[in-house]
């Protein structure tokens, strides 16, 4: 047979069926939907950060340090305006604002920039235009969410440390900020050289240092970049160029977008179940027809091309729709993640985008046709001359089922690869796929078969009919609670998650007895700050003293050796390269990370553990402090267990410690496990207070202030006393983690409920296959004298169980997979909300009930007589 | 044409085996039209699922045009049908998706033949039912169908024609023309016909009737009208 006579029988067979062949395959339109959707984002993102790189950084060039520009970077900036480049300098760091109207105060990221920042973009502003007045006085432009806090409005004026700004404008954009993060720091930017006035910039603070330079001639700024390599490295400064910007943001934003289309492809996956099951049907009522084609001499590679193409035919419809709906969605998703974006979308038509979601959809729905097509090999032509005939014999190693499960399963991991752009990932995804779905298949399969040997003699009729057509012959139970229950297990394992990773921040939960977090206290503040929260009855919870030092040496080593050792580099090479983990298996064994050894460490000491600690081994000194004296001294440190691994010491292993330009020499004593989820103060290091009392320090304080007034005031008394301390509210912090997680977990359960909608269309399917049968057993009922109430009831029995067992399945694994989130992953307490489940429960279970019994209508449109006729 | 040589058919329900055909012998010669007859559970069907290679025996052996049909795989049973075998069944058996033209296509599509539509035109032409050609199934009459099916079946030029029950669901008068213009074809062609049927009086338009009881052959007699009936020798 030609192909083409092929592809015509196939259209002409598929006549009557089609609408239904067509619901069946819409099943992967909405997981086609979400993937296009998807790439489109992720398209979108790359266009918007192509389109913006310079607008992004602000400039052709960007150093930053965590210290001030040493001499030899200094004279270079110095140098580069006389040389006719414009630069900008801009000092970054966190303080508390006051607004005296209101004397309401709030944390705020404050931003000193110098005239000509930025470069490229536009910082926009309400009023209008006002950006370029911000270095025309004591000017300050402010968050429109720091405003609202402070309860002020332009023209009115803010105290910053010891110094008062005019507030000339609110910020509207600012490109490459994320909206989001002025939740938990709203930003201030204020002229660079107003800065000193406030008093801020002291000893301990976090002061982030930055230069942005204008080189608009292409390749300039990496030419510059790299002229100037060792002095920056030497100086500790890292320097990125606006194409390293665009890349490096191209590449984390597109990893979100492969991260979001993996969900896609859950629902694409779900899909193609409710494909086979279809086809399976579908080819189960095919099969008179089959067995006349065998009579009339076709072979069962002719009919199976047959119902392949239109298989395939379907499947591309499907595809093609939702390859339409997906680019029509697109847009939500920038919507949904707006704030946590730095960079404006740039959404178009993706034909890219469109033909591989399109083409992917085609794959996947002939994919998992294959199985159930291949049953048609096991139809006899006898069937055509009798009804009840045994169906052919395949052999028992069937090569081509075989091929056919291999085709599948490399379907799906090259789909997993295909969408997180990485093989590791994507197998993992794969092999997580293939065991949820087991699982819930043998969940599925158990409940049934529970569900059969439940006693239901003393049940009433009605209930008990509705509970036998679960397991009916040809029933498609199993496939329905798959489906549905998967897309449950979805949505309630993320808010599982998403439960339990903001419980030890909510306000009374076991984390966050303090609410108010005091930082930058100096030495001889400490005790004013105590005096003002004990005169107003406050409870001081805890209270830290931080130190700042480096590594000197471990075991003796420098730790310029140590960075020699590591890759061969020269000792500056390699100890100044950029921070990043070199991650295991990329250092030799016994040898520490390098971003463990050269980074600054803000240490405490004290002699006793604090709640959030458990010691795991060594000692700890309660009571001893030292071994020897002076400055041959040496002291015990405890060390946290990651920060130990990654440093590569053990008890007994030596370190030495620059505190300040001060050697300290110390044993590691012991090492701990530190609950990180706790909002205190926890320390990689920490020293017994004989060690460190007497080194340079500032101070956190911790208090419990019950009333949001009395916070408010007292960070008011606070600021207005002591400028330079920062008071957090960490209810607000609870708030802005809270809509964060929010965001992120909106746009995943949009996603998500791509999944669940697939599982309802594969629900359809099966009322849509089991048609026929339950037509003719309530047209059997009627005429045995039932009432179409009790046929209908018996229908709602059936569907209400349905969408019971899938929520009981899936909801039943979500909790497991929950459970193993917290417990191994992000090691918090599990806790679950039983209201928000079991409101999920009910909504899905009411769902499936509603769907199945809208989709059964026609059966009560039938008489009797019509359906006997047909029969007959 | 088709040599039958101790032909036996046993089902196992469960436990139990049951024999339907027990040692059936006979020779059916190119050209002739056999009858084969007898109760309701004799065997008619069951033995005519075998002759066409839509089963195999459980012992014993079916020759057709000089091919042992048990040592041919499934595809090439199919093949034979597609070449050699046309059908007709009591229920006609037509696609119901598929107009008239389109079901007497099938046979030539599936063996290839360009010239598909002329030809099952042509032949629904000779069959009476040229306006019908672009009907479906559920449009035409019990006799429209059988006639579909007829077509269908000669479509192709067989060597052979089964026939189960053709007039099974029709009314006597409707039944005989099907009958008729099934002889008419036999005629025209020279195709050999084998028709399972219940009824004695289409038997007898028959040259030979095989009558089977039990799953045995019973009788074999040629059927030479006004002459009565003669044994056919084995």
């Amino acid at each position: 047979m030609r192909a083409r006579t092929l592809w015509a029988l196939a259209w002409r067979e598929s006549r009557f069926a089609r609408r239904r062949l067509f619901l069946f395959l819409s099943s992967i339109s909405l997981g086609v939907a979400a993937l296009v959707a998807v790439q489109g984002f992720s398209r979108g993102i790359e266009r918007g950060v192509a389109d913006q790189a310079r607008a992004l950084l602000g400039a052709d060039l960007a150093l930053a340090s965590r210290q001030p520009f040493g001499r030899g970077t200094t004279a270079l900036l110095d140098s580069l305006p006389r040389a006719g480049v414009p630069i900008a300098r801009a000092t970054s760091l966190a303080s508390m604002a006051l607004a005296p109207r209101t004397g309401r105060t709030r944390l705020a990221q404050l931003r000193a920039v110098e005239p000509g920042f930025p470069f490229y973009g536009q910082i926009e502003t309400d009023p209008a235009g006002r950006w370029p007045e911000l270095q025309a006085g004591r000017h300050a432009v402010a968050d429109p969410a720091l405003l609202v806090a402070l309860g002020a409005q332009v023209g009115d004026s803010l105290a910053v440390g010891d110094a008062r700004f005019l507030v000339i404008a609110a910020l509207q954009k600012v490109p490459g900020d994320v909206e989001i993060a002025s939740s938990f720091a709203p930003r201030l930017y204020l002229p660079a050289r107003h800065l000193a006035a406030t008093g801020l910039v002291q000893f301990g603070s976090r002061v982030d240092y930055e230069a942005f330079v204008r080189l608009p001639a292409p390749g300039a700024a990496a030419a510059f970049a790299r002229e100037h390599a060792a002095l920056f490295r030497a100086e500790r400064v890292r320097s990125r160029t606006a194409d390293e910007q665009q890349q490096s943001l191209t590449e984390a934003l597109t990893r979100l977008g492969d991260y979001l289309g993996l969900i896609g492809v859950f629902a694409l996956l779900l899909g193609g179940i409710g494909v086979a099951s279809a086809m399976g049907a579908y080819m189960a009522q095919k099969a008179d027809t089959v067995a006349v084609l065998r009579c009339l001499g076709a072979s069962a590679p002719q009919v199976f091309g047959i119902y392949l193409a239109q298989a395939a035919a379907m499947g591309l419809l499907g595809a093609l729709v939702g390859a339409g709906l997906g680019l029509a969605v697109q847009g939500v998703l920038p919507r949904l993640l707006a704030d946590l974006l730095p960079v404006e979308v740039r959404l178009g038509v993706e034909p890219g985008a469109l033909l591989a979601g399109a083409g992917v959809g085609v794959w996947v729905a002939v994919a998992f046709a294959l199985l159930p097509l291949l049953a048609t090999r096991r139809v006899s032509p006898l069937l055509a001359l009798r009804r009840r005939v045994e169906p052919l014999r395949v052999p028992r190693r069937d090569g081509w089922r075989g091929a056919a499960w291999a085709a599948l399963a490399a379907s799906v991991l090259a789909l997993a690869v295909w969408q997180a752009g990485s093989l590791r990932v994507g197998a993992a995804f794969a092999l997580g796929i293939a065991l949820t779905l087991a699982v819930l298949a043998l969940v599925s399969r158990g409940i049934v078969a529970g569900v059969r040997r439940l006693p239901t003699r003393r049940l009433p009729y009605l209930l008990r009919q509705g509970l036998a057509n679960l397991y009916r012959p040809g029933n498609q139970t199993p496939t329905v609670v798959l489906a549905l229950g998967f897309g449950v297990f979805l949505l309630a394992t993320l808010y599982l998650t998403q439960h339990n990773l903001l419980r030890p921040l909510l306000p009374g939960g076991a984390g966050a007895r303090a609410n108010l977090l005091f930082w930058d206290v100096q030495a001889d503040q400490q005790a004013g700050i105590r005096e003002l929260l004990r005169a107003r009855g406050h409870a001081l919870r805890q209270q830290a003293p931080i130190v700042p030092m480096r590594i000197a040496r471990v075991n003796g080593r420098d730790v310029r050796a140590l960075a020699t050792g590591l890759e061969g580099l020269d000792a500056d090479t390699a100890l100044e390269m950029p921070e990043r983990r070199t991650g295991p298996g990329t250092r030799d064994a016994g040898e520490p990370e390098r971003w463990a050894v050269r980074r600054e460490y803000r240490s405490t000491y004290r002699d006793t553990l604090v709640a959030s600690e458990r010691l795991l081994q060594g000692e700890w000194w309660s009571g001893r402090g030292r071994r020897g004296a002076g400055v041959g001294a040496v002291f015990p440190v405890s060390l946290e267990r990651d920060i130990a691994r990654d440093l590569a010491v053990a008890i007994g292993d030596s370190i030495t410690w620059d505190v300040q330009g001060v050697e300290l020499r110390t044993v590691v004593a012991s090492t701990r496990a530190v609950d990180w989820a706790r909002f205190e103060p926890n320390f990689f290091a920490v020293f017994p207070s004989a060690a460190l009392a007497d080194a340079p320090q500032t101070w956190v304080l911790l208090a419990d202030v019950p009333s949001a007034a009395a916070r408010a005031t007292l960070q008011r008394d606070v600021v207005e006393r002591f400028p330079n301390v920062a008071v957090v509210d960490l209810t607000q912090v609870q708030q802005a983690l809270d809509a964060v997680l929010g965001r992120v977990s909106t746009a995943i359960r949009f996603l998500a409920l791509f999944s669940i909608a697939t599982g309802f269309i594969v629900l359809l399917g099966a009322v849509a296959t089991g048609r026929l049968q339950r037509i003719r057993d309530s047209v059997l009922l009627r005429t045995l004298g039932a009432t179409w109430r009790q046929v209908g009831a018996i229908l709602l029995v059936e569907y209400l169980l349905l969408g019971a067992l899938a929520v009981l399945a899936g909801a039943g694994l979500a909790l497991g997979a929950g459970w193993a989130l917290a417990h191994w992953l992000f090691r918090v307490d599990f806790a679950v909300p039983w209201a928000p489940l079991a409101a999920l429960a009910l909504a899905v279970t009411a769902l499936a009930a509603g769907v199945g019994l809208l989709a059964s209508r026609e059966v009560f449109g039938r008489t009797p007589l019509e359906v006997l006729r047909e029969e007959g | 044409m088709i040599i039958v040589q101790n032909l036996s058919k046993t089902y196992r329900s469960g436990e139990q085996a049951l024999t339907v055909l027990h040692a059936v012998d006979f020779h059916i010669a190119p050209g002739e039209f056999v009858a084969i007859v007898g109760p309701s559970g004799s065997g008619k069907s069951t033995l005519l699922g075998l002759l066409a290679g839509l089963d195999t025996p459980s012992a014993g052996g079916v020759r057709l045009d000089g091919v042992e049909l048990s040592d041919l795989s499934e595809d090439e049973r199919a093949r034979l049908r597609r070449e050699k075998i046309g059908f007709v069944f009591q229920s006609f058996q037509l696609i119901a998706s598929l107009t008239a033209q389109e079901n007497v296509q099938v046979p030539l599509e599936l063996r290839g033949e360009p010239d598909a539509a002329p030809r099952a035109a042509a032949l629904l032409q000779r069959v009476g039912l040229a306006a019908r050609c672009g009907h479906y199934p559920v449009q035409l009459s019990g006799g429209e169908q059988q006639r579909v099916a007829l077509a269908r079946a000669f479509v192709h030029e067989p060597r052979i024609l089964f026939a189960d029950e053709p007039t099974g669901n029709l009314d006597a008068a409707t039944g005989h023309g099907i009958v008729e213009l099934m002889e008419a074809l036999n005629r025209e062609r020279g195709t050999t016909l084998v028709l399972v049927t219940h009824d004695p009086e289409l038997a007898e338009r028959a040259h030979r009737t095989i009558r089977l009881a039990d799953g045995h052959v019973v009788a074999d007699t040629r059927n030479d009208r006004g002459a009565g009936a003669a044994e056919v020798a084995p």
